[in-house]
């Protein structure tokens, strides 16, 4: 669901020695917009930082799926219930797909999951905070999609071949989604007062980790030169922000729902949206571990860690003698 | 042709409420490619039970589909006490998909020759999914079976808990001697003997043992409308939101 990248390593120059000859090369290559396939020669940190950037995006798709997946068996009808299904079932799939472009880097999918579960590596705070009601859910579908979107085709156009590839792919997936959210949000938006009322409680909740969701204001964040060179790093967190309420305030106030911020509004002049800091404090709290979810978060992934290890032991010993045609 | 009915809400309900526990799965699949097939396997069920209760709306002048699933309480419900039971861990919930969708391909192609129009139609239509169903069950039974040491004392135990349930299935309910009469279908005893024959080879094959059916008490009940106490909780679930304003579009 959400491509992460707030998140990096702290850059160690002094680590590994990269042959400047080589790093010279490989700049080149960027600069000309090439892309870097597994095979090729990368920075030691360049190798590093996708990782954890990549990894990261996997963690935030199977664990973004826990939130609307507790709503699966209570979506009131069949036609919500199946789109819930396919839809959660996509964002399970995403992980897959990025594990996989993750591992061509040299780390397999069981140390990343491990590294999930001892809390190493992070995923995107905005799956801390818990869908309460079934408007969640639309909300979930709408915004958090459309902040995936903006981040996830701004990363597809990195340099690392497989992670843009697997973006593509998960970008299809995802624009489907958000016209999803987008239905069933004008659904709720013009149904019965407590379907509208339910609505505007959630977009409420939501408006604080949805403003947290691009990461911290560049002038806080610790500015990473060499990663937007390296085209790791694709846009700034404002510029990414500013195009999520550029396009997607609009579709909220044109159906008559308000946003929790006094504040937040276009100015003409630059042509840049303003608002009302969010509590960055609040911010690296749940990151840190103190969201509202966490701990329920990853206990689940643990249940499944713990309780799918007989079956994978299992699958150590490959006795599949049959081939699977395709679907 | 009052009967039928009968039939179609036993094969939905069983559907839906199998469904409703393969979608539970979401987000604890032991590796991520089975969260994945539970996925898939949960929307083709709930799928074919809806358009069960489409037939049963269009065709038998019953409710709207979402209303006959959504607003029934568990006595109305005609869905056997096996797909009722809790996933419990990935072993029973393997060994259940396992013997469900044996059944149920059985069934559908059965009632592929139906003379009863709508059965026979949707059964040909859904004849494809049902095969990549039974293909991941087989793949995974022998993957399971003829593996580690524990691999296979858990499923040898998964079998046994799942078995008498699983029979359960094949519940005679009122009408179904007409039915059979009137070339709707053959019975369910006629799918019960071809799904012992199926399951025991493939059993067989990856070295588990069925228990001897005829020593076994099938658990009956869910086709007179007697149920575990796990169906009343998993609908109030089901119909929380849409129970909330039954009136309204959801
Ligand atoms: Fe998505
Ligand atoms: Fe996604
Ligand atoms: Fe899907």
């Amino acid at each position: 669901m959400y491509g992460g990248g707030y998140i990096f390593d702290k850059l160690q120059d002094n680590q590994v020695n990269d042959d400047p000859e080589k790093l010279l090369l490989f700049e080149e290559r960027i600069a000309r917009g090439e892309k870097i396939e597994p095979r090729d020669w990368m920075p030691f940190d360049y190798r590093r930082q996708l990782i954890r950037l990549i990894e990261q995006h996997a963690h935030s798709e199977i664990i973004g799926a826990l939130p609307e997946g507790t709503w699966i068996t209570r979506a009131p009808g069949f036609k919500r219930k199946l789109a819930l299904i396919a839809k959660v079932q996509d964002e399970i799939g995403h992980g897959q797909l990025l594990y996989s472009a993750a591992e061509t880097l040299g780390k397999s999918r069981e140390n990343m999951i491990n590294d999930l579960l001892n809390g190493k590596s992070k995923y995107s705070n905005v799956f801390n905070y818990p869908a309460e009601t079934w408007a969640d859910v639309t909300v979930i579908g709408f915004l958090i999609d459309a902040g995936a979107i903006i981040n996830q085709i701004t990363n597809s156009k990195g340099s690392y071949a497989p992670y843009c590839r697997a973006l593509e792919r998960i970008c299809y997936e995802e624009s489907f989604h958000l016209k999803q959210g987008h239905e069933g949000l004008v659904f709720l938006a013009t149904g019965t007062f407590v379907q509208r009322e339910m609505l505007q409680d959630a977009l409420n909740r939501w408006w604080e980790p949805i403003m947290h969701f691009f990461g911290p204001p560049d002038k806080a964040s610790v500015h990473s030169e060499k990663l937007m060179k390296w085209k790791v790093k694709m846009a700034s967190n404002d510029d990414m922000r500013q195009e999520f309420l550029n396009t997607y305030v609009p579709k909220i106030w044109e159906l008559g729902l308000t946003l929790p911020d006094p504040k937040l509004k276009k100015n003409t002049e630059t042509n840049k949206w303003e608002y009302t800091e969010p509590n960055w404090e609040t911010f690296w709290q749940v990151i840190n571990g103190n969201g509202p979810c966490n701990k329920e978060r990853l206990k689940v992934r643990m249940w499944a860690e713990e309780h799918g290890r007989w079956v994978r032991d299992a699958l150590k010993t490959n006795q599949l003698t049959q081939s699977v045609p395709l679907a | 042709m009052h009967s039928i009915k009968n039939l179609l809400y036993n094969i939905a309900d069983d559907l839906l409420i199998m469904g409703h526990r393969h979608s539970e799965w979401t987000g604890l699949g032991p590796i991520l490619e089975e969260d994945i097939s539970f996925s898939s396997l949960a929307q083709d069920k709930i799928g074919l039970a809806y358009q069960i209760y489409k037939i049963l709306n269009e065709t038998e002048k019953e409710d709207l589909p979402d209303r006959i699933a959504f607003l029934r309480n568990e006595s109305q419900y005609r869905c056997c006490q096996f797909v009722e039971l809790p996933n419990g861990e990935y072993d029973f919930s393997l060994i259940r998909h396992f013997l469900f969708d044996h059944a149920m391909d059985l069934r559908f192609r059965m009632f592929g020759k139906s003379n009863y129009q709508p059965l026979s139609f949707l059964s040909r239509k859904t004849a494809g999914e049902m095969k990549y169903h039974i293909l991941h069950a087989d793949i995974w039974i022998k993957q399971l079976g003829n593996n580690n040491e524990i691999s296979h004392v858990r499923m040898q135990k998964a079998i046994e808990v799942a078995f008498p349930y699983s029979l359960g299935m094949f519940e005679t309910f009122p009408f179904e001697k007409e039915l059979i009469e009137l070339g709707i279908y053959q019975g369910e005893q006629e799918i019960k003997i071809s799904w012992l024959e199926k399951i025991s080879m493939i059993l067989k094959e990856a070295n588990f043992n069925l228990p001897d059916p005829e020593k076994i008490k099938p658990v009956f009940g869910g086709r007179t409308g007697n149920h575990t106490g796990f169906l009343k909780p998993l609908l109030e679930e089901m119909n929380e939101v849409y129970s909330s304003d039954p009136e309204t579009e959801w």
